[in-house]
């Protein structure tokens, strides 16, 4: 149990500097909002078209503001070489791991909050058709992103060309992730919902969370042993 | 893993190669499709490197795990060695994938089931590649873990590919199943051609991984020792 005791030690010490700054929050939410925006000028914005595009164009959103806030959080650990002085902290190498993702799960589910309501709105799509569900859908996203992401991010860090090999390395691996959120998404707001694949996908996704967590807990100290 | 098995596994393959070459166009029976036809002949080969595709991504996968718990260096060059080879069988896979979808569905590319999911892993290995490239020399454990993710990825991207109805369903390509017996040797054999092959690619791609990896070593040791200054 202390295991998950330091590791929201760890999450919350990222929040709270987050929340002093709210530089990481602020740029990836606009950069978000940014995407959404260039989608409502690059992609013809006619209603029949809307209900089929925009599943994926929140995903392809959610990949790309998630992968420049992944790539902050954890240069801010490089900075000051922290990231040495996380994992030499007498506490397990899980609970930096795990207090990691959580915080990184909290900024990506913080700007699917925001683009959602955004495509929503710009391009009148019927996103909210059901909101529990698409919470739920949201969340897992969220979570698996963190999780491959933070385990890759933080074993690039000390690697020159990290930034262009952090989403060479994620998106493949990340692929069956996001086309299970765009396949419930466009479940949710078919003119006729479809509930069995809807709920297919959310299985799905919490499959992948959990065998990608296991995994991630399992080599995760491997990777980043100094 | 001696340096005189790879001429004998190269020499068995080139042999291998010919026979079956003459095979299939001699003694292989031609399909009674009439689309499909003389075209149908790729199969033997198309299908072969899939399955070194397969193997050698989970040679690539379960080495890298292997090199994460020991730490011995000669597991991450079978891991480099077979990621590399299975990037070229997959490459292989993908263009003779789709001169088959030419010849069989008159377009180049369609989203079907295997297509797809060569294509994803490739993506992975190409991705693997990359990082060997150009990450530096102490990506090892960095590349290792993206192999490792990528092998536990597989079963998932088996599982969307075959639960995506979103793509149209080409024809039905599975004449994998009901093979007549003489289609049935030629194709093991030449799967038996390319396993050799594989094998031979793989250890001399070990061999020179090793010996890239010995001279960076003593480099290293010569620049600790101030020689080179």
């Amino acid at each position: 149990m202390s295991v998950l005791r330091h590791a929201a030690r760890v999450a919350w010490k990222d929040l709270r500097i987050e929340l002093r700054s709210r530089e990481i929050v602020y740029t990836m939410t606009f950069f978000g909002a940014l995407i959404v925006v260039v989608y409502s000028f690059a992609f013809p914005v006619k209603p029949e078209l809307v209900r089929a595009a925009v599943p994926g164009m929140l995903w392809v959103a959610i990949a790309f503001a998630g992968t420049v806030g992944l790539g902050r959080a954890f240069d801010r650990e490089r900075e000051n070489d922290t990231m040495r002085a996380l994992l030499l902290a007498p506490i397990p190498r899980l609970s930096v791991f795990l207090g990691k993702a959580i915080s990184i799960a909290l900024l990506v589910l913080a700007v699917s909050l925001v683009c959602t309501p955004l495509l929503a709105l710009l391009l009148d799509a019927p996103l909210f058709a059901m909101p529990g569900p698409l919470f739920l859908v949201l969340v897992l996203g969220a979570i698996g992103f963190a999780n491959v992401g933070s385990v890759f991010a933080a074993t690039l860090l000390k690697v020159r060309s990290r930034d262009v090999l952090l989403p060479v390395i994620l998106y493949p691996i990340l692929i069956p992730l996001f086309v299970a959120g765009t396949s419930a998404t466009e479940a949710m707001i078919a003119t006729r919902p479809d509930l069995d694949k809807l709920w297919y996908w959310i299985g799905f996704l919490g499959i992948y969370d959990a065998v990608f967590l296991v995994l991630s807990l399992w080599i995760f100290e491997a990777l980043v042993i100094e | 893993m001696s340096n005189k098995a790879i001429p004998v596994l190269a020499a068995l393959a080139a042999v291998g190669f010919v026979i079956t070459i003459w095979l299939v166009f001699s003694y292989a029976p031609m399909v009674e499709d009439p689309v499909l036809m003389f075209n149908q002949k790729i199969f033997y080969y198309h299908v072969a490197h899939a399955f070194m595709l397969f193997l050698a991504t989970a040679v690539c996968g379960v080495s890298s795990v292997v090199f994460l718990k020991t730490r011995k260096p000669k597991w991450d060059d079978l891991a480099l060695a077979s990621a590399e080879v299975a990037t070229i069988f997959g490459a292989v896979v993908l263009i003779t994938g789709m001169i088959w979808a030419k010849a069989a569905w008159d377009v180049w590319w369609t989203w079907e089931k295997r297509l797809t999911m060569s294509l994803l892993l490739w993506l992975v290995l190409v991705g693997y590649v990359l990082v060997r490239r150009f990450a530096g020399a102490s990506a090892d454990r960095l590349a290792a873990g993206l192999a490792a993710f990528g092998t536990l990825g597989i079963p998932f991207i088996y599982f969307m590919v075959d639960a995506s109805d979103h793509h149209p369903k080409a024809g039905a390509g599975g004449v994998a199943a009901t093979l007549p017996p003489e289609m049935k040797l030629v194709f093991w054999l030449s799967v038996l051609t390319f396993l050799l092959w594989c094998i031979a690619l793989v250890m001399s791609r070990v061999q020179s991984a090793r010996a890239e990896r010995e001279l960076r070593e003593i480099r290293e040791k010569g620049l600790d020792a101030g020689l080179f200054t």
